[in-house]
């Protein structure tokens, strides 16, 4: 399978191209095509993951057969497959829950609407298998124009946030290929594993440096980092249910993913903690955003906005890790890459499912519902819980890990934050478990719904709320029982994935 | 001032960032902020075919047939392929700024940032 790099984004490619078309004279087979093509790029990153695992080493491709440094190399190592594998079976879980709301959505445009998907998930594969520095930026572009047209389905409220989360994130990318631009002219080569070798033989320069705080502020944008996170409440909020269900939980982990590249394979270790500060930028605006993100999200009453400042929260976090730097703190971010994609995922397809079931997004609205929908508030719960960090959920073990790394770096003040992050991350998520749970139902209490009945079953006692059809539920039940079980088994990814790879 | 005058386009990119970033910044006018973004975007464009500038080389093709042995003879063309597909994007980028202005214009009757602001909140 010398072709398996390429593999992962050409399938969503290719199907983007081919289901506009099938949306004009086929629009019955939109759906099955985009999810094919998203389970076969799926399967081919879950390949690619078990042979660079068994082989230990990377699998590199050269596009056109253009021999690297002058032509575009494809380069999948430990931690772009498990890059790859997280962002593409976790989308696969969110697009087969979301079809009843994209349907209604997206009405009459799903041809376009699922065309976007595949761009934008195609433009996140191949900036994680990519290994080209120019490559990363064009296929950031492509995942952020197909964001900004999907946002944008939000009504006129999602068009205005999409408007402003488009001015932002182009000039975040632009920012990003200013600070390549300095790195060219400096080494002369794109190719991210030429630059590193050349990059370890030039005296620590200006232009380096200011190469690479252009870079960090690019991918700030891009990775939502406070202050460059104000995009991120409107364009969450405001975008339809079955966009920001796979927006959240994939989009800014890619950016985050670049930044670990950049610490691992472009600048040479210890340049970036050292000669520039961008270390101790990312462990500052980290633990700034992780504390104002979590209370920030304590103020809410719209669950996707409280869930889209919990993101800001738990970005810190992950920017927390990658400043640490050290091999333990890059895969506790890792780590948390994908745990906070499960999670994340898991709960705004529970915010989905309760717009869809009981209607309402608002927080003091909730009360009772848990009993009329007992899956979905079960994967709340369990999503809550893993954020917050309660063993054996996978959301503990990349706080600790990230603990540890800090106390072995002599950071103390991180494992107060993460702390205090982790205890108001708790009041905001607990607040509406007791609202689903505990709170008396405002209107006659119904019997609770088996879980499988269709639209039917609505009656008119319990208020219409009833639970989503099984086809929303079990995804969503499989993206929280992966955060208990890849908690439980998180040593095995520890050891066999992220280290060696790092 | 000899200085400044030897890097001039250096200059002139620097300011042209500045009046990107001002127009995307001060201005309430969301046209006016697509403006700025495109500035802002030409600068760094500008910025990558300065950086390539090879004073006394000419274009990389076959001299009379013959290849020319002499690199420093010919103007590195990976810089100016580069800024081709960094135009391709920032023009994708513009017309789906523009779709979504006209949009608004239709929902809101203006395009003024504060307008539109408490148009929504009320």
């Amino acid at each position: 399978m010398e072709h398996l790099p390429i593999l992962i984004p050409l399938p969503l490619l290719a199907a983007s191209l081919v289901v506009p078309l099938a949306g004009l004279w086929a629009p019955r087979a939109v759906f099955p095509l985009s999810v094919a093509a998203i389970a076969l790029s799926a399967a081919m990153s879950a390949l690619a993951l078990a042979e660079v695992v068994a082989e230990g080493e990377a699998l590199r491709y050269t596009l056109g057969g253009w021999a690297p440094p002058i032509g575009i190399e494809y380069v999948v190592d430990h931690v772009s497959a498990f890059v790859a594998a997280v962002i593409t079976s976790v989308a696969l879980m969110v697009v087969v829950a979301a079809r009843r709301a994209a349907a209604r959505e997206a009405a009459g445009r799903r041809g376009l609407f699922y065309a976007l998907v595949l761009l934008l998930l195609a433009g996140l594969t191949g900036m994680v298998v990519t290994g080209d520095l120019f490559n990363v930026f064009v296929f950031m572009e492509i995942s952020s124009l197909a964001a900004y047209a999907l946002v944008s389905l939000g009504g006129r409220a999602g068009m205005f946030a999409a408007y402003r989360y488009l001015i932002l994130g182009t000039v975040g990318g632009s920012f990003y290929l200013l600070g390549v631009a300095f790195l060219y002219f400096t080494t002369g080569t794109l190719n991210i594993a030429d630059t590193a070798r050349l990059l370890a033989e030039t005296e620590p320069n200006i232009s380096v440096a200011v190469g690479a705080a252009f870079i960090f502020a690019g991918l700030g944008v891009k990775m939502a980092l406070i202050p460059l996170h104000l995009w991120l409440p409107d364009a969450y909020t405001f975008a339809p249910s079955s966009v920001n269900s796979l927006i959240a939980p994939i989009m800014t982990k890619v950016g985050a993913y670049v930044m670990v590249r950049m610490f691992l394979s472009v600048f040479p270790e210890g340049y970036l903690t050292e000669e520039v500060p961008v270390s101790q930028a990312l462990i500052a605006l980290g633990l700034a955003g992780s504390v104002y993100g979590a209370y920030a999200a304590m103020g809410q009453r719209d669950l996707r906005r409280m869930l889209a400042y919990s993101s800001v929260s738990q970005l810190g976090l992950l920017a927390v890790g990658i400043g640490i730097a050290t091999p333990l703190g890059l895969a506790a971010a890792l780590l948390h890459v994908m745990n906070h994609a499960l999670m994340k995922g898991a709960l705004f397809l529970v915010a989905m499912s309760m717009r869809m079931g009981a209607g309402v997004s608002d927080v003091r609205m909730l009360a009772g519902v848990g009993r009329r929908m007992p899956v979905t508030s079960s994967v709340f719960a369990v999503g809550a819980v893993a954020m917050v960090g309660i063993p054996p959920t996978a959301g503990f073990f990349s706080k600790w890990y990230l603990s540890i790394a800090a106390i072995d770096e002599g950071l103390w003040f991180v494992l107060a934050v993460v702390l205090a992050s982790s205890l108001l991350s708790a009041v905001y998520l607990f607040r509406v478990i007791e609202r689903l749970y505990l709170a008396p139902a405002p209107v006659i209490a119904g019997g609770a719904d088996d879980g499988s009945e269709s639209d039917a079953a609505a009656s008119a006692q319990d208020g219409g709320v009833r639970e989503s059809p099984l086809d929303v539920t079990l995804p969503m039940a499989l993206l929280a029982l992966a955060a208990i079980v890849l908690g439980v088994l998180n040593v095995v990814v520890m050891e066999r994935v992220l280290e060696p790879g790092l | 001032m000899e200085e400044v005058a030897a890097r001039f386009p250096f200059w002139m990119i620097g300011a042209l960032l500045g009046v990107g970033v001002w127009g995307m910044l001060g201005k309430r006018s969301l046209v006016k902020k697509l403006i700025g973004l495109n500035i802002f975007q030409s600068a760094i464009i500008l910025f990558f075919i300065v950086g390539s500038m090879h004073t006394g080389a000419t274009v990389p093709i076959l001299w009379h047939g013959q290849h020319n042995p002499h690199a420093e003879d010919f103007v590195n063309p990976l810089p100016h392929v580069l800024m081709l597909t960094a135009i391709v994007v920032s023009v994708a980028i513009t017309a789906v700024a523009l779709a979504f202005m006209v949009r608004l214009h239709r929902a809101f009757g203006d395009l003024d940032e504060e307008r539109i602001l408490d148009e929504l909140r009320r």
